[in-house]
């Protein structure tokens, strides 16, 4: 019997993909619908794989009623949007102004690019010092004359603004690599008309850098929303979620729930409203970018 | 220097229209004035890893004293000599040295393996027309969305009844397979025209010939990119390896750090050591292949 070209090609193709395809249908693709049955479920890892009972939709209809669960949504909302908006605008202008007017450029980007490479438990446990009463941020207060700084991470409400601007000085410089290589391929023509139009630089900044660069930024603030939603390490290094409910949010929270209290059933479930928090978000992003996205 | 140089001569040459040399002269105001602004602003954020180097080389009385001194007047190797556990001088068992290891080797396994696997799958993406590449590859994609921490759970029951839990197996197993890996490596190949690959075909060559020897010396500075960001990625994963590894013998160096804290909370100087000793090799690694790393984040950023 003589086999087919067409089935030969099939055989080699899959071949190909083999070590990759079992890989994915190990760790990704079992785990994603084993996640969906796990969510259904109370199940006390404790008590061993039999305790596994469904309980149906129960997970995601108590979930609202734990202050805990409520809070860390809340939370991570509230990091979110303050460290996404403020990473990529911060990085738009310091790409611009670094690209345009810098002398040493390269030295420049490589100091702010480090954080981004470096781990995050160091970066963490540097910036825990860089916050205690002895460190070089509660006294550069105190030297403005504030006689007692607040206690930053010990505070209900400075421990978030805190990993706030922690996670933005660790983020900026990914977004200003990004913006680079997008500023250095824009197409000078506009520019070049600009000048002749006698524009100010903050106008073509305003009007042909911004709209320019908008699909970078578009898929800058994508991609840092859906990061910035799962932080983690900041805040398990450097608060635990506290003090109170004040730096909960869901990956910790889907953390402790799972590997402290072994309610698997629920912390899956949790895990699955991260997901569709990020999926509804991107949908009214990829929506929206209509408006203020222009490719050229 | 060079740039100083440049810049006198630049404005020592009169230019003949004076409209343009007074903005000529604007320009480099503002130049000096930005590069002292955004200079001023970089050095900002390098204090927290000035910081720690310094704290790596103070006794411990001293990391506390206010006012810090940031440049403390005597050079301390012992933080180092006791992280690294050199002459058995470790008053605990710090171990640092076996998480650096450790470390090392599953970075190095993740990336050989990463990249192996996605230049596979990505030529026979791009390439190769067998029958439901699309379908699988959509399924690929439609997993991107996913957060990993989905998979945390049902990954933890599944090492924990297969018997791994605690080996590198559950680093390493996961890691070999990335799925943006195999989109960059697909993304690359779908621009080798396919007349170098129907050559090479009629020439005798066989598909995997065809890859070994045609496809993927083309490949090498999309293989390097590649490389550097899983080899990083792997080096920092910092969740899997906080659920999955038990103790001391398999951990990781970001597992490590997180035990050093919550063993020796007060030597900040040994933290600080052993956080220098995590991110030297990084920033070595990344000052070398720069030019690589840059260019493999930026690849599916930028369009074109």
């Amino acid at each position: 019997m003589k086999i087919s070209r067409q089935l030969k090609t099939d055989i080699v193709g899959y071949t190909f993909i083999a070590p990759n395809l079992i890989g994915f249908l190990i760790f990704t693709l079992f785990p994603v619908a084993f996640s969906v049955v796990i969510s259904f479920t109370d199940w006390d890892y404790t008590q061993g794989f039999n305790s596994m009972t469904f309980n149906w939709g129960k997970n995601f209809v108590e979930m609202w009623k734990d202050e805990w669960f409520v809070a860390s949504l809340i939370n991570t909302f509230y990091y979110s949007f303050a460290v996404v908006p403020a990473t990529v605008f911060i990085a738009l202008v310091l790409a611009v102004v670094i690209d345009k007017y810098v002398i040493g450029k390269t030295p420049v980007r490589l100091a702010m690019f480090m954080p981004y490479i470096s781990n995050i438990v160091a970066l963490s446990i540097v910036w825990v010092m860089m916050y205690s009463p002895y460190g070089p941020i509660t006294q550069f207060v105190q030297s403005l004359g504030v006689e007692n700084p607040p206690k930053w991470l010990g505070d209900f409400n400075w421990a978030m603004p805190a990993i706030i601007v922690m996670s933005i000085w660790a983020g900026v410089g990914y977004c200003i690599m990004i913006y680079t290589s997008a500023i250095q391929s824009l197409p000078t023509e506009q520019y070049e008309a600009a000048e002749i139009d006698g524009a100010s630089e903050v106008q073509k900044f305003f009007k042909i850098t911004i709209p320019m660069l908008s699909p970078t930024t578009f898929f800058l603030v994508i991609t840092t929303f859906i990061a910035s939603f799962q932080v983690f390490g900041q805040i398990m290094i450097m608060t635990r979620g506290g003090p109170g409910t004040s730096t909960s949010v869901l990956v910790h929270y889907v953390y402790t729930t799972a590997f402290s209290f072994y309610r698997m059933g629920y912390a899956a479930a949790i895990s699955w409203i991260l997901f569709i928090v990020l999926f509804i978000i991107t949908i009214i992003q990829w929506q929206g970018q209509k408006k203020w996205v222009s490719y050229t | 220097m060079d740039t100083n140089q440049q810049i006198l001569s630049k404005r020592g040459q009169p230019s003949r229209f004076p409209a343009m040399n007074r903005k000529k002269t604007k320009t480099i105001t503002l130049k000096i004035i930005f590069t002292l602004l955004v200079g001023i602003l970089a050095f900002t954020m390098i204090v927290p890893f000035l910081w720690m180097l310094s704290a790596s080389f103070k006794i411990s009385a001293d990391v506390l004293k206010l006012p810090t001194d940031w440049i403390p007047n005597y050079l301390n190797l012992d933080n180092f000599k006791v992280v690294w556990n050199i002459g058995d001088s470790a008053p605990r068992d710090y171990h640092f040295a076996l998480s650096f290891f450790n470390s090392l080797k599953v970075s190095t396994i993740n990336m050989v393996f990463g990249v192996l696997t996605s230049s596979l799958a990505g030529y026979a993406f791009a390439k190769i027309r067998f029958r439901g590449a699309n379908i699988v590859f959509l399924l690929y994609l439609s997993t991107m969305m996913i957060p990993s921490q989905v998979t945390l759970i049902p990954k933890f029951v599944l090492f924990d009844k297969l018997d791994m839990m605690g080996t590198h197996l559950t680093l390493i197993l996961p890691g070999i397979v990335t799925i943006t890996g195999t989109f960059l490596m697909r993304q690359f190949f779908m621009q080798i025209p396919n007349e170098l690959i129907e050559a090479a075909h009629i020439d005798g060559a066989g598909e995997f010939r065809t890859w070994g020897q045609i496809v993927l010396p083309i490949a090498k500075p999309s293989m390097a990119s590649l490389a550097m960001i899983v080899f990083l990625w792997s080096w920092n994963n910092y969740l899997d390896a906080l659920v999955f590894l038990r103790d001391w013998r398999t951990y990781t160096i970001p597992v490590a750090l997180n035990n050093f804290i919550d063993e020796s909370i007060t030597e900040y100087n040994l933290v600080m050591a052993a956080s220098v000793s995590a991110l030297f090799p990084v920033f070595i690694v990344f000052l070398v292949g720069q030019r690589f790393f840059v260019k493999g984040l930026t690849a599916g950023a930028v369009k074109g």
